[in-house]
């Protein structure tokens, strides 16, 4: 990557099941630049939960705006409320590379259409899509937190649903498989992982992953302020020497192929 | 430049560092690619700076019975492969001997053996409750031979699982309450549910430490271990995902801990609850720690 590590997978504001300490833009700022990482982009942990999540989307906004282009704001956009493409289009026009979309928190099946028509609206405004297969290990979920993961099938239903560009953040090896190998080559083309939740040593699952599914597929991601911020540079620091230095894909070429700005 | 590129030979520092919950596998385990792991793991552990692995073989992890709930049969191969390992690669990998409860007489001879052979501490599984009666005698030959045992815990188990017998720290807890000359391990509060209740439940009880592995790297669980109880009971381990590991260790280097602190975690906790003579490889780094 030539102009440093991005993180696309950070997060500001609390967690409804259990303390998160300081997740304030303030600290992230701290935290990559200990990490050496350039730019976040970020999005509202709280509204994740919310039913509607322009609320969410405006306090995004606002705690934000001093600290762009540092931390790049990635608002949330549930296309199954009233008026959601109004949400696209501030997207847009506030300088925003992604929306999230959680479709197991909404409730939604594996071929929802309102996830297909986001996907179609995002790849017409050239906006890349982010989607979140989990927040916590489901073996740690407090018993209200029934939404589930992200499936395969979801996935590979709103890639092939439109020519948008789409990171998955928080998968791991399995998933990943198991969508990369069900998509023709030019719907892989379109999608992206990141790595905060695969497995290093002794499994080495990215290492497995960067030989087979390619390097260019993933990119760094930390899921800040849920996970330590050190899990995946201390994943890439321990890959093997026959994948070391791996060249990731850099967001900001995710972007441009999105045709945004 | 990559995070590669940046960091030293050794990215969380060259202090001693013990891995108190290392795993292994064997070619009874029914995997084909099994030495791979092996193989991973030493890597990886040389790059993170990994004095010595402590390890176990959990039977045949689940090839010829259930990884929790190994037979004799597997339990005595899985031993017999760690020994051999730890024998292979000398100071650097030491062993836990693991036992099945519910076979008491085979568990019993099974540590007098392994230990005969060089094993350093006991490992139990999931295979009966920690606070079940069956352990008192394994707890009992443990504090005969100076041993600690590092026992698999779920943090807050709020249910019974498939394939094993869990247990969380209110019945550890349990266990050690009864056995005050024993050291436990309480393993991998990273390792899935709620570690925050495994302190509430464990903290007030002084002979069990708490290792770090397991795959959970929640922001503010390294905070609440140190502020539960205090580094001088908190252990380093990597379990099976050693990313998470050094996640850890490089996070620990953040919390402003003295020296002092990190070292307890690193390696001096381990070295104090182990028989004496475990870790000859420290040698002149233990040395060096003491007199900084």
């Amino acid at each position: 990557m030539s102009g440093g590590l991005v993180d696309v997978n950070a997060l500001i504001g609390g967690h409804p099941f259990r303390d998160i300490p300081h997740p304030e833009p303030g600290i992230l700022l701290r935290v990559l630049e200990r990490e050496m990482i350039r730019a976040a982009w970020v999005g509202h942990l709280p509204s994740a939960f919310w039913r509607d999540s322009l609320p969410g989307n405006a306090r995004l906004y606002e705690a934000l705006a001093s600290h762009s282009p540092k931390l790049r704001p990635v608002p949330v956009v549930r296309p199954d409320w009233p008026g959601w493409e109004r949400a696209v289009a501030e997207a847009n026009a506030r300088g925003a590379p992604a929306v999230r979309a959680y479709p197991p928190q909404w409730r939604m099946g594996p071929d929802d259409a309102h996830m297909a028509a986001l996907a179609r609206a995002c790849a017409e405004a050239g906006l890349v899509l982010l989607l979140t297969v989990r927040f916590e290990d489901a073996r740690q979920r407090h018993w209200m937190d029934a939404a589930g993961d992200l499936s395969g099938a979801a996935i590979r239903h709103i890639v092939r649903a439109a020519d948008a560009r789409i990171i998955v953040t928080a998968a791991g090896r399995a998933l990943i498989e198991e969508v990369h190998w069900g998509l023709t080559p030019e719907e892989r083309a379109r999608l992206f992982w990141d790595i905060s939740w695969i497995w290093g040593p002794p499994e080495d699952d990215l290492a497995h992953l960067l030989r087979t599914v390619g390097a260019s597929r993933f990119v760094y991601g930390t899921h800040w302020p849920l996970r330590l911020a050190q899990t995946p540079r201390a994943n890439l620091a321990l890959l093997p020497d026959d994948v070391a230095d791996p060249k990731l894909a850099d967001p900001d070429d995710i972007v441009r192929l999105a045709g945004a700005r | 430049m990559s995070p590669r590129e940046v960091a030293p030979d050794h990215p969380a520092g060259d202090v001693p560092l013990i891995d108190v919950h290392a795993h292994f596998w064997h070619p009874g385990t029914g995997r084909a690619d099994w030495e791979a792991p092996n193989r991973a793991r030493l890597r990886a552990g040389a790059r993170i700076g990994i004095s010595c692995h402590i390890g176990s073989i959990l039977g045949s992890f689940g090839h010829t019975s259930p990884t929790y709930l190994p037979s004799p049969a597997d339990v005595t191969t899985g031993n017999d492969a760690m020994l051999a390992i730890a024998e292979g690669e000398g100071s650097l990998v030491r062993a836990y001997v693991a036992v099945n409860p519910n076979d008491g007489r085979h568990a019993l001879d099974e540590i007098e053996r392994c230990v005969a052979r060089g094993a350093i501490g006991i490992k139990l599984a999931a295979s009966r409750r920690a606070d079940h009666p069956l352990l008192d005698p394994i707890a009992e030959l443990a504090a005969d031979h100076g041993l600690p045992v590092l026992h698999h815990i779920w943090q807050h188990r709020r249910q019974e699982w498939p394939g094993q017998e869990a247990s969380d720290g209110v019945e550890l807890a349990r266990l050690a309450g009864r056995h005050p000359r024993v050291w436990f391990i309480l393993a991998h509060i990273g390792g899935g549910g709620d570690y925050r209740h495994t302190f509430a439940a464990a903290g007030d009880v002084p002979n069990i430490l708490f290792d770090l592995s397991g795959s959970g790297v929640d922001r503010g669980m390294l905070d609440d271990a140190v502020a539960s109880v205090g580094t001088e009971r908190l252990v380093w381990g990597s379990d099976i995902t050693m990313e998470t590991g050094l996640a850890k260790l490089l996070a620990l280097e953040e919390l402003g801990l003295p020296p002092a602190g990190l070292e307890d975690v690193r390696w001096r906790t381990a070295a104090r609850v182990f028989p004496p003579g475990s870790f000859a490889r420290l040698g002149g780094g233990v040395r060096k720690a003491r007199t900084a």
